[in-house]
């Protein structure tokens, strides 16, 4: 951790604010996870809510585990072949928006085999990126990261890129909002309209991938569905229409990407499983806030 | 004019026959009801003339063009009860998607709104275009799904078993509101209710993987016969084409 806990302290919530924001004045690394995490909320929150009114989670959760492939990949060639201006982030994109495009176009023609390709795709994902990091020339790489998230390991490259991609994918939802809406209600009236439904359901996936891209720095591939899709789940406990639960999921992945790197920063825990379980926690707290 | 006109269409699910050498024609203006037992093939036919499957063999002309092109002069309502109910989407927004255009992005135009809005009052719905679809009554659903299909400004209206799973009151105010819009469009419905048959529909076509058209009203026989699968559908195309009747194709 950057910073340690300072027992002698004041610990009193707005000693901490003081300091964390003192901190992030002056450490980078704070500040590019802060932004990160904030451009990420905005982008998860909204594609979640996607995700949990069409009810794909596990495909989500497929596309992210099978990304550890694009990443394994990415850092093999990379090290081996010298290639610089392939990242593990390129790789990660590459391979989420590869799965989200095979497991819609298999599951649009085989409908019955949808869990059977969900899993293969999950599973050979990551196999594939084991295997190339098996072979990965050099020092080892920290696997942990990548399967458990690491928001503190924020580069100023990776803000840059977790901006570039939350404007296309908020861009593309702004201008297909209602198409994509309505593809998640009724497929078959949208191809009635000769407007194509199975163009918008891999586009709805592929925004999920890039989404569960820039949740892996935060939350790691493992961790990384519990984000997309517990800030959803739970707002849509609280709320009827799309527009205002993307609101609340948006509100609430930004204050567990927040608050989970005040609390990391203060009190020496890891961000991701931290938020992971206050959001479990609140989206239990929500069947006793509304039962119905 | 023709609305629809089918010629020797047969399709197969895989290697089971579900419609067989079927042949008729619904004129427009025209209201027809589509009967059958289950498994006889009257989604299928449905989905056909929609353009959603496509004919082994045979012809199928919907609105001047092969089935699956000009549909967006189709309005089809499909059974509502099929739908996520807790699905966060407004009855306007679900009416709006009758709107829906390939090239469209960003938000509905005026006009569309307009015609959403209107669709609604033909259905009696306008009071309800803020609700949210999970707070309706299963007859209200039915009725925003028909709104939806007007929205469409639809020449030729699909229904696929409308009054399911609907209660006698419900039923009784979506009759109400199709009554009124009759006369304004072709209408198929497909529906084992008889009775919204009778209250809605010029003629009824029969469909056991064979089709034959009946005139209303029905016998008690002729319904038992039909359902029960002992009907056997009479080759007598060439007896009513002497008749003069070329609206009625029977087929075995």
């Amino acid at each position: 951790m950057i910073a340690k806990l300072d027992t002698n302290r004041e610990t009193i919530p707005s000693a901490i604010m003081i300091e964390f924001i003192e901190t992030v004045r002056d450490v980078p690394v704070i500040r590019y996870a802060l932004l990160a995490g904030i451009v990420s909320s905005l982008t998860y929150g909204v594609v979640g809510t996607f995700v949990v009114t069409r009810r794909i989670g596990y495909i989500a959760a497929a596309i992210a585990h099978s990304i550890l492939g694009g990443i394994g990949a990415a850092i093999y060639f990379n090290r081996t072949y010298d290639i610089v201006w392939l990242t593990p982030m390129l790789g990660a994109i590459v391979a989420a928006i590869g799965s989200a495009l095979v497991i819609g176009c298999i599951s649009l023609k085989f409908k019955e085999r949808e869990d059977t390709i969900i899993s293969a795709v999950w599973a050979g994902g990551m196999g594939i990126g084991l295997l190339f990091l098996h072979h990965t020339p050099g020092k080892g790489v920290n696997l942990e990261s990548y399967l458990f998230g690491n928001i503190l390991l924020t580069s100023k490259g990776d803000v840059i890129a977790t901006c570039v991609l939350g404007l296309v994918v908020l861009g593309l939802v702004a201008l297909f909002y209602h198409k994509l809406v309505a593809v998640c209600f009724d497929e078959e009236f949208v191809q009635l309209r000769d407007v194509s439904a199975r163009a918008y359901y891999l586009l709805l996936l592929v925004l999920a991938g890039i989404c569960m891209v820039l949740l892996v720095r935060v939350a790691g591939i493992v961790l990384s569905l519990a984000l997309i899709i517990l800030p959803a789940a739970t707002a849509c406990r609280l709320a009827r229409r799309m527009w205002i639960i993307m609101l609340i999921a948006v509100g609430l992945s930004t204050m567990y990407n927040v608050g989970g790197l005040v609390v990391s920063f203060q009190l020496d825990q890891p961000t991701g499983p931290f938020v992971v379980v206050v959001a479990c926690m609140l989206y239990g707290l929500s069947f006793l806030l509304k039962k119905s | 004019m023709n609305a629809i006109t089918c010629a020797d269409l047969s399709f197969s699910y895989g290697k089971v026959r579900v419609i067989d050498d079927v042949s008729f024609e619904v004129q427009k203006g025209e209201s027809i009801g589509v009967i059958g037992p289950n498994g006889g093939g009257k989604s299928t036919l449905l989905k056909l003339i929609l353009g959603l499957e496509s004919p082994e063999t045979g012809s199928l002309d919907v609105m001047g063009h092969p089935a699956g092109k000009g549909r967006r002069k189709i309005g089809y309502v499909p059974q509502a009860m099929r739908f996520d109910p807790l699905y966060p989407v407004s009855v306007l927004e679900i009416v709006l998607m009758g709107r829906l255009d390939r090239l469209g992005v960003g938000a509905y135009s005026k006009e569309c709104r307009l015609v959403a809005e209107k669709s609604l009052e033909a259905v009696h719905l306008s009071d309800f275009k803020n609700r949210t679809f999970s707070e309706l009554s299963g007859g209200e659903r039915q009725r925003v799904m028909i709104a939806r299909a007007l929205a469409c400004e639809p020449e030729l209206l699909l229904m696929d078993e409308p009054t399911a799973n609907i209660d006698l009151s419900a039923e009784e105010q979506f009759i109400e509101a199709l009554a009124g819009l009759r006369k304004n469009m072709t209408l198929v419905l497909v529906t084992h209710d008889l009775e919204l048959v009778s209250e809605l529909s010029d003629s009824v076509l029969c469909v056991n993987q064979h089709a034959h058209r009946h005139s209303l009203p029905l016998s008690g026989e002729t319904i038992r016969e039909i359902y029960s699968g002992r009907r056997r559908i009479e080759h007598d195309r060439k007896t009513r084409h002497q008749q003069g009747d070329h609206s009625v194709c029977d087929h075995d």
